[in-house]
Formats: structure tokens, C-alpha cells, sequence
């Protein structure tokens, strides 16, 4: 298990691995924002939460094809499926390594383009906060996306139309807390569903995306 | 462990493929498919192998026995040789990979990226990592593929090695390795055209 | 999950389940078909016209209530579309009979319409009441997830050509959405409490709409019930017969 997880990683981090490329696109789409909406920094600061939060989310789902897509390519997935690790831990590690790789910068991120966004003060802890309860979900569901698609040629649109609504109410509790954190109020509800929702979807997505892969394989 | 396969029927895209194949595979024996293109040697070697479910039939023996290597090896091309081997030494729970590298001459190519090696370097080191797996059945589709005649006697003497130490072999090649090795031609075994319960389009007929 | 063990054994089932034999369904939909049209149209044309033309206005909503008896019939449809292909999946997953599976299938787009339906009686409805066409009211919002859910599912299935992949993937994705749909549902709720007034049909009397709305509704929801059967059957039925024309094209080309 352990030697899938570092495979993955080194080759993340070495060239052509796409590490940095989503934390860009978080960059970019936040940058965007102000010239969509207007310079106000009133208005940017009440939309700053939910921007950041659907901003890491997009840039989330972008690097999900080639969570298994190039491991298909090259018949990795077949000789991991003969291989003694099942398939479902395996999933769970390719989950866990790209969000090493994908959500933790996110998260890392997050706070400096708050500053950007003129996010309120005390809106810092919770966007992190929720940010780093919610970015795992946002993994392993996006491995079950991608192993329900990996045998269809360029299906990138198709699973974001698949995983996208399977988003909702990951980013429904981590906005809303990031909101409340923002604005004073309470977040512990918010925060322990979100909770809930990921400890959740480790236990049990990694099962549906095995079940889906294996069908893809044969 | 002996491999067994009973009255076996494989299906490609649902439509079944091969079937009444029986035969067996002790340690030691290796057996070599035959058959033209698109008799179905690919679809037994990936339903031996697990990949997907016979259409009837029994096979045992199997079960965490089998090491597979199929038309692409799974090989990363930012990842030298050595990484590449390790990576799928440590899948398998082995440790040692000088012995695989030494059966295929990889030792002056070790530090090498796999992305930088020729079409049969790379198949070289996809050879290799059977050696790594430890499995003692091996089922290689095509293994000689963009090999030369050096490699070729290379592989032989890698299958030679492992019969002798007890493992067994199922190849699908055409290429005569000069083995000591049954022959099993899949021609005869073609599907009839029958209205068998099971097979996912014939339900419809 | 035992999507892999792929055995049906050939053993020969009766009652209920011989009608997994997709021959034997076509045959009986085929007798029973045109008793489920006409029953959809006899309930929709009374159930419809006397909703619209013998019952009082409400005191309050006027006439515009008269469109209850689309949307509600609709939006309950639309959700028991979803289930019936969860229930189908399941058949396929657990007993692999090919009916079930493209029962799913067929099933979808009709749910997808029903609601579209709903959607658009309700932002008819919505903009007297509400004074606005939508409003991210938990109930609308919950059905525009419910619409996003649908349209993933049909966009699987077309975009794989092996039909027996498709339909245990299709068949994974409903199970998994049906998770997803349930919590979407309470997390839309936490979010945002709505404007949308309660349940039209619950046991509670005291928030039940009147008698003389409820009747013609019980009658335009059978209607619909006949017509999503009717619609569904007739469309398992083309899928069937698509396979089949597949098998018969297959079995050309290997002789």
C-alpha cells in the first residue's frame, strides 16, 4: 500500500505530473471573480467564502481524469487488479494521494487568496478548517467519478456532469461553514456534518468505485 | 499448485467466445496457446487471470496464483527501472529485484527513465517484473512482442528457470521458444452458435 | 457487491420471474399495454377536466391552484421514477436479468420529463403565489438536483457501448445517487428553509389540501401512475427489441 502511495506521489511531483496545475486554476478562477462581480470589496467579502469553496472544489474535479485515466492507458490497473492489494484499498490510496497532491495545496492556499477576496478576519480558521474536512470527500468522490469513466475515450465533461451533483452536499456544509465562520455565527452543525459526510463517503465509496472499476476492466 | 480448468466457456463482449476448454497445468509444465487472431486467447488469458468472469465453467487453482502480463506492462515512463521494478516487487510483498534485472541484462539501463528506453527495452523490463511477483503461475499474452533474438532466448531461459523451480507457464505466442512445452490450439474449442442461457445478447433470441 | 460473478444459472423460474425472459415480457406487455393507455388516458381526461373545470376556486390562490393537479401528480412521479430504477438496478445487480436493466434504462428520460414538468407547473404556480418564477426554496432546489441526477445517469448510459457495462455502471451510480440524492435533500434543507408549502397528500388532516381539490388529484396522480407505466413499458419494449436486433446482427456476423 505504502509503495502505491509513493509511486503516486513521485509521479505527481515529477514533470508532467500536473502537480501545481489545479492550485492555478484556484488562482486563476479566484482572480476572475472580481471582474465578473465588480471591484467591491464589500460584496466581494460577503461572496468570498463560497467563491473560495466552489473555486478549490472546480480545481478539484479538473485534475480528477487523471487520477486513473493514465494508470488505464499503460495496463497499470489491469496488473493492479491481479495483484494482492484489492482493488478498493487501492482506490483508497489513489484517493488519499491525490489529495496529497490536489486538496491539501488547496487548503494551504485557500488563505492567501482570501486576502484577495477581502475575506472578514475570522473567516480564516473556518474556510481552512472546513477546507481541510471537506477536500477528502471531494477525493474519494471524485475516484468513484473516475472509475465509473475510465473506460470511456476523452470523458472528462462526462464525469464532471456525474460527480458534480454527487458535490452537492459536501460543498452545501463546508460553504455554509465557511460563511458562518466568516459572518460570527455558529459552525459547529455545519462543520460536523461535513464531518460526517467525509468519514462517510472513506468508509463506503471506495466499495462502489472498486465495483465500478472492476466492470470497466473486464 | 495445479491449475485446473473444467468445461470452461468464455464470452467477449457478450458473445461467448471459446468453450468446453479443460486442461491442466501442473508445477513445472508449461502449455503454449496457438490459435489466428481473434480465436480468443486474450479474452482466456484475462478471464484466467481474473479480469473478468467465465461465461461457465470451472477454474481452480487460481486464486492469488497467477502473475499476468497482458499487451501493455504497466510501465510509468517518469519512473527509472529500478522504481518501476520496486514499485510492483513491493505490490507483490517481495523484496529482491537484482535477480529479474540480471535475467533480463537491465543492469546498465537501472538509473534509467522507463520513457527513455526502446519499444524492446521496455518490454524487457515488463518481463522482469513477473520475476518480481513471485506468483508461480505465469500467463503472458504476446510476451515476445518487439523482443529480438537475443531477448527472445533471454525470456526463454527466465521461463526455463522458473519451471525448474516449480512454477508453470501459459503463453500465447506464436514464436517458437524452444521449450519443452505442450502445445494447446484454441481453434477447435470456437463457440457454437447455440441459444445458451447466460450469454448476455443470446437472452434476446 | 457481486458485479463480477456473472452467473446465471439455466435453470428454468416461474411466476413472477419468468417474465425476466425478455421474450415472455414482450409478450405480455404487448396484451397489457393498450389496457394501461387507455386507463392513463380515462383518468387523465376526467381526473384533468374536472380538477380544471368542477372544483371552486381557493379563497386565497384563486384559479392558479387548479395547476396542483399537474404538478403535484408530476413531482411524485418524477421521485417514484427514480426509485423503480433503483429497485430495477438492484434486480439487475443481485439476479442479472437484462429486462430489469433496460426497464432502468427506459425508465429515465421519462423521469427526466416528469420532472421538467414539475419544474415549470411549479414556476407557473410559483410566480402568482411567490411573486417570483424560482426561488432556491429547499423543495425546487432538491428537484433541480434530482433533474442534475437524472441527466448524469442517461449521459452514462449512452456513453458506453457495451450494454452489459453500461448497465452495471448504470446500475452503481443509481445506487450511489440514491445515497446522494437522500442527503443533497436534508443538506438543501439545513441551508436554506423555504417558501414551499407542505405536503399536498400527507395523513396529517390538518395540512392536507380540502376534499373537493383531493378527490380529481387521487385520479389525476392514477392517471399518471398509468402513463408512466404505459410509457415505461412501451419503452423497455423498443429497448428489448433494439438487443435483440443487436444479437441477431452478432450472430450474422459470426457465421
Amino acid at each position: 500500500m505504502r509503495a502505491l502511495l509513493t509511486r503516486d506521489l513521485m509521479l505527481a511531483f515529477r514533470a508532467g505530473g500536473g502537480f501545481g496545475l489545479g492550485l492555478a486554476f484556484f488562482l486563476i478562477v479566484t482572480v476572475l471573480v472580481p471582474f465578473g462581480v465588480g471591484p467591491n470589496s464589500e460584496l466581494l467579502s460577503r461572496i468570498a467564502p463560497g467563491i473560495l469553496w466552489l473555486g478549490a472544489l472546480l480545481a478539484c474535479l479538473l485534475s480528477l481524469d487523471r487520477l486513473l485515466a493514465l494508470d488505464w492507458e499503460d495496463g497499470t490497473l489491469d496488473l493492479l487488479a491481479t495483484s494482492p492489494l484489492p482493488l478498493e484499498a487501492a482506490l483508497s490510496i489513489k484517493a488519499l494521494a491525490h489529495w496529497i497532491t490536489t486538496g491539501l495545496p488547496l487548503v494551504l492556499a485557500a488563505p492567501v487568496l482570501g486576502i484577495l477576496l477581502n475575506l472578514p478576519t475570522p473567516g480564516y480558521t473556518w474556510l481552512v478548517l472546513s477546507l481541510l474536512l471537506g477536500t477528502p470527500a471531494l477525493s474519494v468522490i471524485g475516484t468513484f467519478g473516475a472509475a465509473l469513466t475510465v473506460g470511456v475515450k476523452r470523458g472528462g465533461l462526462l464525469m464532471s456532469l456525474l460527480v458534480l451533483p454527487l458535490y452537492v452536499p459536501t460543498l452545501i456544509f463546508g460553504a455554509e461553514a465557511a460563511r458562518r465562520g466568516a459572518t460570527g455565527m455558529d459552525t459547529t452543525t455545519s462543520l460536523l456534518m461535513l464531518a460526517g459526510i467525509t468519514a462517510g463517503v472513506i468508509a463506503i465509496m471506495p466499495f462502489a468505485s472498486a465495483a465500478a472499476l472492476r466492470v470497466n476492466l473486464r | 499448485m495445479t491449475l485446473t480448468i473444467r468445461d470452461l466457456c468464455v464470452a467477449r463482449g457478450g458473445v461467448p467466445i471459446l468453450e468446453g476448454l479443460s486442461f491442466s497445468l501442473a508445477p513445472g509444465q508449461a502449455l503454449i496457446l496457438r490459435g489466428p487472431n481473434g480465436a480468443g486467447k486474450t479474452t482466456l488469458l484475462r478471464t484466467l487471470a481474473g479480469l473478468q468472469p467465465p461465461l461457465s465453467g470451472q477454474i481452480d487453482g487460481a486464486e492469488e496464483q497467477i502473475a499476468y502480463s497482458g499487451h501493455s506492462d504497466g510501465l510509468k515512463s517518469m519512473l527509472s527501472v529500478t522504481e518501476n521494478l520496486t514499485f510492483w516487487a513491493d505490490v507483490f510483498g517481495q523484496r529482491d529485484i537484482a535477480p529479474a534485472i540480471a535475467a533480463f541484462s537491465l543492469e546498465g539501463l537501472k538509473d534509467r527513465l522507463a520513457g527513455t528506453l526502446s519499444a524492446g527495452q521496455k518490454r524487457r523490463l515488463g518481463l522482469a517484473r513477473m520475476l518480481v511477483t513471485g506468483r508461480p503461475i505465469w500467463v503472458m499474452d504476446e510476451p515476445t512482442v518487439s523482443l529480438d533474438v537475443d531477448a527472445v532466448a533471454q525470456f526463454a531461459k527466465a521461463v526455463q528457470g522458473h519451471l525448474h523451480a516449480g512454477g508453470a507457464a501459459l503463453i500465447a505466442t506464436h514464436i517458437d521458444l524452444h521449450l519443452e512445452a505442450d502445445m494447446l490450439d484454441v481453434t477447435p474449442y470456437r463457440a457454437a452458435l447455440d441459444l445458451r442461457a447466460g450469454a448476455s445478447d443470446e437472452a434476446f433470441l | 457487491m457481486s458485479l463480477t460473478e456473472d452467473t446465471p444459472t439455466p435453470k428454468r423460474p416461474s411466476g413472477f420471474w419468468s417474465y425476466a425472459n425478455p421474450v415472455k415480457f414482450l409478450g405480455l406487455s404487448e396484451r397489457i399495454l393498450p389496457a394501461f393507455w387507455g386507463l392513463a388516458a380515462v383518468s387523465l381526461i376526467v381526473g384533468l377536466i374536472w380538477g380544471f373545470f368542477f372544483t371552486p376556486d381557493d379563497f386565497r390562490q384563486g384559479s392558479t391552484v387548479k395547476i396542483i393537479y399537474l404538478h403535484v401528480p408530476s413531482a411524485l412521479m418524477a421521485i417514484n421514477a427514480w426509485f423503480m430504477m433503483l429497485v430495477a438496478s438492484l434486480i439487475w445487480i443481485v439476479r442479472r436479468h437484462h429486462v430489469s436493466a433496460l426497464a432502468a434504462k427506459a425508465a429515465a428520460p421519462v423521469g427526466v420529463v416528469m420532472t421538467l414538468i414539475a419544474l415549470f407547473t411549479g414556476a407557473v404556480w410559483g410566480q402568482p403565489m411567490w411573486g417570483t418564477w424560482w426561488a432556491w426554496d429547499p423543495r425546487l432546489t432538491s428537484f433541480l438536483i434530482l433533474f442534475l441526477f437524472y441527466l448524469g445517469y442517461i449521459a452514462l448510459w449512452e456513453a458506453i457501448e457495451d450494454p452489459d457495462t453500461a448497465a452495471d455502471l448504470t446500475s452503481v451510480l443509481c445506487l450511489v445517487g440514491s445515497v446522494f440524492a437522500v442527503l443533497s435533500r436534508y443538506a438543501v434543507n439545513f441551508w436554506n428553509q423555504g417558501l414551499h408549502q407542505g405536503a399536498s397528500l400527507s395523513l396529517d388532516k390538518e395540512e392536507n389540501v380540502a376534499d373537493v381539490f383531493y378527490i380529481p388529484l387521487l385520479v389525476c396522480i392514477a392517471g399518471f401512475v398509468f402513463l408512466f407505466l404505459a410509457l415505461v413499458l412501451y419503452r423497455t419494449g423498443t429497448e428489448i427489441r433494439l438487443r435483440r436486433a443487436r444479437a441477431l446482427q452478432a450472430r450474422e456476423a459470426r457465421t
